[in-house]
């Protein structure tokens, strides 16, 4: 059953990779420039809420400090930049790693605390990085630090302006959500739902439980860094807000609408999510409440989110289910 | 004719070296004394089975053994390794499995997904993060020959929550098992079965005593008397006495503590029926 799944929803990612490649040029075409912009920002926080989906809802570590390392990414790339730097590459992958790092650090004290304490501590250490960077005057401080020039992208694209950006932020986003998507199916992937289903008997028959939790967390974190340092490439600014536990509810908001646990449920809760904020920011100011009402809405309609309506069998559920009140 | 063999590894024990060796362990829970300088050891092929009345520190015990709480004294030993202050999983790694009193099995998986986990556990890393699982043959095969040593290989494709108590309780054996262990730690297998649940649970047990050396917690006196070489009766956190199943039959502290009047009826119910085959 999962493979005849697998190899359909396959074509579907290729399909949909193929679509987002030629994009840029539709939107050129069409005159709408602007959303080549938008839609990179869509694939920034699609690989962010991606990376908490893998440890909230596979590992099932409800973490609410996920912008941390999506801060901790986009400083390091403030930093290096401050200090001359100007390879995209570089930049990003010490963005990645700086996360990580500071991920390890964070997890290896958070992952010893369970339930509500875990939340609370991971918010806690989340909130200790923002104010540390809301101090740090030499990096703008409270009002943020403004990039100068765009760090130079690989492979000689320099000249292709906005475009440009968008298919090398593609395509780091689509290699780290293939490895993602291979993680899931590997032996790590199937022993961290182990773990999130039954811990005690995972520690029991012989698994190194914390080892296991504190690499997802770690890799995780790199992740989210990543998604930072390319965010931070994408604004062309940096300020402590990028860091603030909202964020870090948003990030966890956009996995539980996409569905937690489900392979895409953070890719396709990030692009509903800022889709909507998108279209609902065009008709009113204020467009916190529809997507508030939206969110009541998938609680108490779609718990398993709006991806599981996607899969054939989560669809025939769902309209079962609609049957069944009617 | 099963019960003459296991009659003939009753008289041979004694000779063996203990697998198991557990020397005066303490746990306090503030100032409750749990486990009260308990001693006791476990040989290779022999079921050794600890009674005892509810809150005697059953529990306590088997967590303390297996990993899941730290004893506040005394030394644990398993085939000359000590155990004492190793984590859970590096104890099932020297070779000590456990179950659970509450069955503990992946209730959302299938059986198999079960099965494959507590096999992978064994077969190298679990650190392996970019081939699919399903491609390792080896694991899969695992997996059914466990299943097919436990009678699990027609329920595969099974949800394991939704299978019967009885059958979840092998599942629990059978995810242990998976360890190929020295020791296996049962906490009261036979909790909220049937009788002829039971007699199978019995028979299964039987079929492993050969193999490893085995704790059995149990309530259930029918199947503790059939079983065990050696039964420890725990009172208060503390060894009343450890003797073979006569001794303990015939012990009068251990009636009056333990078996009390009603229950001592149906052990002695139970001896002319088993002396009769």
């Amino acid at each position: 059953m999962e493979t005849k799944e697998h190899s359909s929803s396959r074509w579907l990612v290729v399909v949909v990779i193929i679509a987002l490649a030629a994009f840029p040029w539709a939107a050129t075409a069409l005159g709408q420039e602007f959303y080549i912009g938008f839609v990179r920002r869509v694939l920034i926080f699609s690989l962010a809420a991606t990376s908490l989906n893998f440890i909230l809802g596979y590992g099932g570590m409800v973490a609410l400090g996920h912008a941390g390392f999506v801060g901790i990414g986009a400083y390091a790339v403030v930093i290096l930049v401050d200090a001359g730097v100007t390879s995209a590459l570089v930049l990003w992958t010490v963005g990645m790693l700086a996360a990580a790092l500071g991920a390890a650090a964070i997890g290896a004290i958070s992952l010893r605390t369970r339930g509500v304490y875990f939340i609370m501590i991971t918010l806690a250490f989340a909130q200790m990085l923002y104010y540390v960077f809301v101090s740090l005057r030499t990096y703008g401080g409270d009002d943020g630090y403004t990039l100068q020039t765009r760090p130079n992208l690989p492979f000689g694209l320099d000249g292709g302006g906005e475009s440009a950006l968008y298919w090398v932020v593609l395509a780091m986003v689509v290699v780290v959500l293939w490895a993602y998507s291979r993680a899931i199916d590997s032996r790590f992937g199937h022993a961290l739902t182990g773990i999130r289903d039954n811990e005690t008997r995972m520690s029991a028959l012989g698994y190194p439980v914390y080892r296991l939790r504190l690499v997802a967390f770690t890799l995780a974190g790199g992740a989210a860094g990543m998604a930072g340092a390319m965010l931070a490439t994408h604004n062309g600014y940096v300020g402590p807000g990028l860091m603030h536990w909202t964020q870090s509810a948003t990030i966890l908001i956009m996995v539980v609408l996409g569905g937690t646990g489900r392979r895409w449920g953070g890719a396709i809760g990030a692009a509903v999510w800022l889709l909507l904020e998108e279209a609902f920011k065009l008709g009113t100011e204020y467009w916190h409440m529809p997507l508030g009402l939206l969110l009541i809405a998938v609680a108490l309609y779609a718990p398993r989110g709006v991806s599981a309506m996607f899969s054939s069998t989560g669809a025939k559920a769902w309209f079962a289910a609609r049957g069944k009140a009617s | 004719m099963v019960r003459s063999a296991r009659e003939s590894v009753v008289t041979t024990t004694s000779f063996r070296q203990p697998m198991l060796r557990v020397d005066g362990l303490v746990k306090r829970f503030g100032g409750f004394l749990a486990t009260d300088q308990v001693s006791l050891d476990v040989c290779a092929g022999e079921v050794h089975a600890l009674i005892g009345p509810n809150g005697a520190g059953k529990t306590t015990l088997v967590n303390q053994l297996s990993g899941l709480l730290a004893p506040d004294a005394g030394r644990i030993e398993l085939d000359g390794v000590e155990l004492t202050f190793l984590p859970a999983h590096r104890r099932v790694a020297a070779g000590l499995s456990r179950c659970f009193q509450l069955t503990s099995v992946f209730r959302q998986s299938t059986v198999l997904d079960n099965l494959l986990m507590a096999v992978q556990a064994h077969a190298g890393s679990s650190f392996s993060l970019f081939r699919p699982r399903s491609a390792e043959a080896a694991l899969r095969d695992g997996a059914v020959a466990l299943a097919e040593q436990l009678g699990l290989e027609t329920l595969l494709d099974r949800i394991a929550g939704a299978l019967p108590h009885a059958t979840q309780r092998q599942l629990d054996v059978a995810l242990a098992l998976a360890a190929k262990p020295k020791l296996l730690l049962l906490d009261e297998p036979m909790a909220g079965m049937g009788p002829d649940e039971s007699e199978r649970m019995v028979e299964l047990i039987d079929s492993l005593r050969h193999r490893m050396a085995i704790l059995l917690v149990e309530h259930d006196m029918d199947a503790v008397f059939k079983l065990a070489n050696r039964i420890t009766v725990l009172v208060y956190g503390r060894v009343l006495t450890t003797g073979s199943a006569e001794e303990i039959r015939n012990h009068p502290q251990v009636q009056e503590v333990y078996l009390g009047s009603e229950e001592h009826e149906s052990a002695t119910v139970h001896t002319p029926a088993r002396a009769g085959t």
